[in-house]
């Protein structure tokens, strides 16, 4: 089934890295992952609270979640990490499919959600997939999560197929 | 116990099958296979015939129907039709990024079956 993108683009995003002062002023860095320091995925996704999954993702087990770091943490894919002083607490990331299509999700840790991280993540990630010459992006979302959604769609996001159960999104950089 | 095994060609069919063999082979089902129609591929009577050699390698009988039209719905009448208990079929695939992503199939089974259904990972 062919994906459908919106005919325009969604306009030009500030790439990484940009360093910022979230809401509860913590010191928090956004910038592109290329490699080293696996240890510090390891960490957060331990951390990360198991009811804020999706899909299956992230992972639980350590195994499971190295496994699943192995294939997205690639040379083509794209990934952006936000750090404070001693540790990474989100991650936004593209996955390509194969073809032209490049997949996102993001994660925060649950004490670091709502402070504005996510929105500076999914800004630098676009900013980053922009340089790389990336135009087409889609996500899939849980219905229920009109967080997420109104994230996605002030980016630029729009929904792409709603007869599921997962609400699909797709944009044009 | 009666078991309804909906299939169609995909790369997945090979783990649904496996499923279904283990769960018969211990707790001894009768199986059937209903082949649906998606759009998956090749003709419904190639698949029956390689259908047929996996259960027979391992000398269990198997029942195969081939079903047109709605592939969820179908399976549901003919599961509620005959009184099977179980229906087995494909829990979906994982997209790009690792999210478990589920089959038009899946869902329509999951949310209409009256029996258990077993979604196969």
């Amino acid at each position: 089934m062919t994906r459908v993108y919106p005919s325009e683009p969604a306009g030009s995003f500030e790439s990484p890295p940009i360093p910022f002062e979230d809401a509860a002023g913590h010191t928090v860095r956004i910038h592109e992952y290329t490699g080293g320091d696996f240890d510090a995925f390891l960490e957060m996704y331990r951390a990360f609270d198991p009811t804020d999954r999706a899909q299956g993702i992230p992972p639980t087990t350590d195994d499971r979640i190295q496994e699943w770091l192995d294939r997205i943490l690639t040379d083509d894919a794209v990934n952006v990490i936000a750090s404070t002083e001693d540790r990474l607490v989100g991650h936004a990331t593209l996955v390509p499919d194969g073809t032209e299509e490049y997949e996102l999700a993001i994660f925060v840790l649950g004490e670091f959600q709502e402070l504005g991280i996510g929105t500076k993540l999914i800004t630098a990630l676009l900013g980053a997939g922009q340089e790389q010459g990336i135009e087409q992006v889609w996500l899939s979302v849980e219905r229920w999560n009109t967080a997420a959604r109104t994230l996605y769609r002030k980016v630029g996001f729009e929904p792409s197929n709603t007869q599921n159960f997962e609400f699909e999104m797709s944009l044009r950089l | 116990m009666k078991l309804l095994v909906g299939i169609d060609r995909s790369d997945r069919t090979q783990a649904v099958l496996e499923t279904a063999l283990k769960r018969a082979t211990a707790m001894g089902d009768e199986i059937t296979v209903a082949i649906v129609e998606t759009d998956n591929g090749p003709p419904a009577d190639l698949l029956e015939a390689e259908v047929e050699e996996f259960f027979s390698e391992c000398s269990i009988d198997v029942s195969i129907r081939s079903l047109t039209g709605h592939a969820g719905s179908e399976l549901v009448e003919l599961a509620e039709r005959e009184d099977f208990d179980r229906v087995i079929i494909d829990g979906g695939r994982r997209s790009p990024l690792g999210k478990i992503q589920l089959t038009d199939v899946a869902e329509f089974v999951l949310l209409n079956a009256t029996m258990t259904v077993t979604l196969v990972r």
